[in-house]
């Protein structure tokens, strides 16, 4: 029986975030993208406690806390899509996702989703090379978590 | 039904956190990113940083104790190279991190955060101090039992782990709505070490035994 998830808590602060962990490639590297956005609570809230986690073999992997606004903010590789992990006290696990950055409605996962939540999944282009991705961890534009 | 809910209302930072919609299932196939994740090597960490009780001036007030154990996959077999982070409060119960109330001292010698690669057979091994229980608003006279908080990368993304481990026969298991949360008394009792003797040093150090269980991962043979 694998061991059960408990909460990241809300002291994590001084011990998982490292120097370099929202940065999966050193900043003015050629074709590096800006990933950032919100955490939200069901009340529209920004969790200011938060834990991003990003990964994809061809970008790497990032770890970004969120700041009081609710805010993260990466610099790393493009991909079509990044899988997306949040932490936070009152998750008693991580919510899962992904970042689509190039959406291809072919995509199986795109697929699968109700068409109606499929942009919760879709970075939103913010400005050139920067792209804007909030999670809704619940509410009426509850972001579409994953089962791993 | 290993891992605790979402929504959990005893715990009341779940109600505005939890997601209310049913999960969307991966659509595994082999090349699928969440099979894959980050991979750790001995150059990436100090193995200085399994001792939390170096690094300071001097040596931290509390009980000093070993806490190891197994990483290993739903079939048993070992993770190597897993990297694994551990963070906790100090022997009074406080934690260094300026969102922690709790009017209890905090420690010059400890600040309470460690990590290590695990060796070839999955075995993971931090000499630490026992933390203190401490209390938190939850609800009236709300305490946390004792506990270390674990972080554990496996092979996969799939895998990640966030989780704690505490101390055999706490009493406040009974009132704390975290560890509550998890429904199957069995897998409750997963995150609870060992006391071990063989691991104890004499005339130096208490010592907890603790293996940890990976999910598994599609495609994997199990």
């Amino acid at each position: 029986m694998p061991t059960p998830s408990q909460t990241v808590g809300p002291f994590f602060h001084y011990a998982l975030p490292y120097e370099g962990g929202p940065e999966t490639v050193p900043p003015g590297t050629p074709g590096a993208i800006v990933l950032h956005g919100r955490v939200l609570d069901g009340a529209g809230d920004p969790v200011p406690d938060a834990l991003v986690e990003i990964w994809h073999p061809d970008a790497g992997f990032g770890r970004c806390p969120t700041g009081a606004d609710g805010e993260y903010r990466f610099t790393t590789a493009r991909a079509p899509y990044l899988a997306v992990l949040v932490f936070a006290r009152g998750l008693l696990k991580p919510v899962a996702t992904r970042a689509y950055l190039a959406p291809d409605p072919a995509d199986p996962l795109l697929a699968a989703v109700d068409p109606a939540r499929r942009d919760t999944l879709v970075a939103a282009v913010a400005g050139p090379g920067e792209y804007r991705f909030d999670v809704h961890l619940q509410g009426e534009r509850e972001t579409v978590f994953l089962a791993y | 039904m290993t891992h605790p809910p979402y929504l959990h209302p005893d715990y009341r930072g779940t109600t505005l956190r939890a997601p209310a919609r049913d999960l969307v299932p991966v659509p595994y196939d082999p090349e699928t990113v969440e099979l894959t994740g980050p991979v750790y090597g001995s150059t990436d960490v100090d193995p200085a940083e399994s001792d939390l009780t170096r690094g300071h001036a001097g040596e931290p007030l509390g009980e000093r104790i070993i806490v190891t154990g197994q990483v290993l996959d739903r079939a048993g077999r070992p993770v190597p190279d897993a990297l694994v982070e551990i963070w906790q409060a100090n022997s009074a119960g406080r934690y260094v991190h300026s969102g922690d109330r709790h009017p209890a001292p905090l420690d010059p010698n400890f600040t309470g955060a460690g990590r290590c690669l695990t060796d070839a057979a999955g075995r993971y091994r931090f000499v630490t101090i026992k933390p203190g229980a401490y209390p938190w608003r939850n609800h009236a006279n709300a305490w946390r039992p004792a506990h270390i908080h674990f972080s554990l990368f496996g092979r996969a993304f799939t895998q990640r782990l966030v989780t704690q481990m505490y101390f055999p026969g706490d009493p406040l298991f009974a009132f704390d709505p975290i560890f509550q949360s998890i429904p199957d008394v069995k897998a409750r009792e997963q995150l609870i070490a060992g006391f071990d003797l063989a691991t104890t040093e004499p005339e130096w150090a208490l010592g907890y035994v603790w293996d940890i269980v990976l999910d598994a991962v599609p495609f994997e043979e199990q």
